[in-house]
């Protein structure tokens, strides 16, 4: 927990990882590849105070005891989530799968979240694995990599068959939360990873589940930022938002900052430090003590009060991972709707919803509305 | 960034100006001012060699191809220039992009297996993401100075008073094939060059600014990764 000015704040890091890219565990033959990712995520780490900087060998491979302290005893953070990455093709033992995560998990009970993954592309053995890992494991979300290689695939779409027919299983076996990587690229060629397109589609067909985007679609925030709109259990993950720009870019991260708020909404915000590029210190810090710029062009943004940043700290990834959070931390329930929704000028409904808005120019069923411009969901579904 | 001193100055100094129209396709920038042209060289003989580096050893490869090939043809369309050789440094399709680029092989033959489409539409979509953030540029200035919305619709090109961002919105508007005259509105629909419609003005200014405001946040990060990987080239 953090607590400043009187105001305490209960932490849910939800992205975080504990990756292991010492050169030991580098695959013969893709050193280049290992190294080379591994190099990309320490430039990331430049984007924060260079008090916070490390070595790039201690980066690599960072212990137990510095995860503990950094996002426990130094970081504020109550709970942290797992978020595995694999990356076999590159390192011998995997990156930080899930196995890696819950063993450390497991050593401090109470205390992380471990989420697992899968890739539709694996078939009934990768189903049979899922099943696995949620059973072990007790996952309650996973973490997708659309852009990801399989066997000479380049990626795949949360949209396609296969997707669903995973997507279909971790309902059943009780997962809840989907976060999707849709942020800064890495590997893809031709496909487009940064398309959110496919998370739309789910979303509409999958409305139990959480559709949690991380980096927000980074570089196309404003596809992320539609999309979000119209799908009520789509959410806006912050890591790299914070990390990358808070510090480094103040300016461009109150503009982030605006848009997500007017867009998307502070109920639908959700914190991760994405450890250990960036240390969830000076990231929970300085977003407490964040204001948006007394400055015209950022004056028509919404304002994020305590309250707001209480909930995108952590009561809301509490609610999307049945947190049970002690009552002096909680906020008063309130609507919290995104501006984007209540402006009457931006939304209206589509030409096949035949229901009028409401006196304050609210679309009354969400699904009806559309953004005007964009094609209605009945004819962009077929 | 070095460049050679000997009787090719002029013809380098010709080929860093032709550099200057390449971008990088997603921030819509010049590759010189993002600091992405490490050296450029003109030998006696008319032979250019520029040389390349981008933010990460993974940047996406596709717009790395983009702009290693414009840059090839920016620089062979100068005089004085007999032949060009662009590489790309430091980057994990390194070999593929530039023996590509020198083959003049296309995209998807230069990643044998790997791609499957040419790269003509991805640069479409975001010249159209440029239009969009350079509305925003253009419209807010007017707004603050207190333009309303259904005045912003009436407007044509030739009526806002000239600025940088102005000519910038226009040229790649001409670039997409979008109507980028005088007599052209200001407010198009940047898919199809229609005016946008009344009602839908409020939520096109809208996407115009988180467009924007996209556009520079994806910079920030870029530029600041170019950073730190290349503490003395870091330019924007």
């Amino acid at each position: 927990m953090y607590e400043k000015d009187g105001e305490k704040y209960f932490i849910v890091d939800s992205h975080m990882h504990y990756w292991n890219a010492a050169p030991s565990n580098w695959v013969k033959g893709a050193e280049n590849y290992a190294k080379g990712w591994i190099e990309c995520f320490h430039a990331y780490q430049g984007l924060g105070p260079a008090d916070t900087h490390w070595p790039i060998e201690k980066f690599m491979a960072y212990t137990e005891d510095d995860l503990m302290k950094d996002v426990f005893d130094d970081g504020h953070v109550d709970i942290a989530v797992f978020q595995p990455t694999y990356l076999k093709e590159w390192y011998a033992e995997g990156f930080n799968t899930t196995e890696r995560n819950a063993a450390l998990g497991e050593k401090h009970p109470g205390m992380f979240i471990a989420n697992t993954r899968f890739d539709p592309r694996d078939g009934d053995n990768g189903l049979e694995e899922l099943r696995r890992n949620v059973e072990r494991y007790g996952s309650k979300g996973v973490k997708l990599y659309t852009a990801e290689w399989n066997n000479g695939s380049r990626g795949y779409k949360l949209s396609d068959p296969a997707a669903y027919r995973y997507l279909e299983k971790a309902q059943e076996l009780g997962i809840k939360n989907i976060h999707v990587h849709k942020g800064p690229t890495i590997w893809p060629l031709d496909k487009d990873s940064f398309d959110v397109s496919d998370v739309d589609h789910a979303a509409t067909d999958f409305p139990e589940l959480n559709f949690i985007v991380e980096h927000v679609g980074l570089p196309r925030i404003e596809d992320f930022c539609f999309m979000a709109t119209q799908e009520p259990n789509v959410y806006a993950g912050l890591s790299v938002v914070i990390g990358g720009l808070m510090h480094a870019r103040p300016k461009f991260f109150a503009k982030v900052m605006g848009e997500l708020l007017f867009w998307v909404g502070e109920d639908k915000m959700t914190f991760g430090s994405d450890y250990g590029i960036w240390e969830p210190k000076w990231q929970v810090e300085g977003f407490v003590d964040w204001e948006m710029p007394d400055d015209p062009e950022l004056s028509d943004y919404p304002r994020l009060a305590t309250t707001g940043k209480k909930k995108i700290l952590g009561l809301n990834a509490a609610k999307l991972y049945d947190i049970k959070v002690p009552a002096e931390f909680l906020v008063p329930a309130q609507a919290g709707a995104p501006a984007a929704q209540d402006a009457s000028q931006l939304v209206q409904l589509s030409p096949r919803g035949g229901r009028p808005p409401d006196a304050r120019g609210c679309a009354p069923d969400r699904k009806t509305a559309t953004l005007s411009g964009a094609q209605p969901r009945a004819e962009r579904r077929t | 960034m070095t460049i050679t001193s000997s009787s090719t100055d002029t013809v380098v100094s010709a080929a860093l100006a032709a550099l200057t129209a390449v971008r990088d396709p997603e921030l819509d920038e010049p590759i010189t001012a993002l600091g992405f042209v490490a050296s450029c060289t003109v030998s006696c003989d008319g032979q250019a060699t520029v040389r390349l580096r981008l933010p990460t050893y993974f940047c996406a490869p596709n717009f790395a191809f983009l702009m290693v090939a414009d840059a090839y043809d920016a620089v062979t369309s100068v005089r004085g220039v007999t032949s060009a050789e662009v590489i790309l440094e430091d980057h994990f399709a390194s070999d593929a992009i530039n023996a590509g680029v020198a083959a003049q092989a296309g995209f998807v033959r230069s990643f044998d297996g790997e791609a499957v489409a040419e790269l003509g539409d991805l640069r479409a979509q975001f010249l159209r993401k440029a239009v969009m953030a350079g509305t925003d540029q253009v419209c807010r200035p007017l707004t603050a100075a207190g333009v309303t919305p259904a005045e912003l619709l009436a407007l044509t090109l030739g009526a806002v008073p000239p600025s940088p961002e102005l000519a910038r919105l226009r040229q790649r508007r001409a670039e997409l094939g979008l109507p980028a005259g005088d007599d052209a509105p200001l407010l198009i629909d940047p898919q199809t060059g229609k005016r946008i419609a009344a009602s839908a003005v409020p939520l096109h200014l809208r996407k115009a600014r988180v467009t924007r405001a996209g556009i520079e946040a994806n910079t920030s990060i870029c530029s600041g990764m170019f950073r730190v990987r290349y503490p003395e080239g870091w330019s924007l």
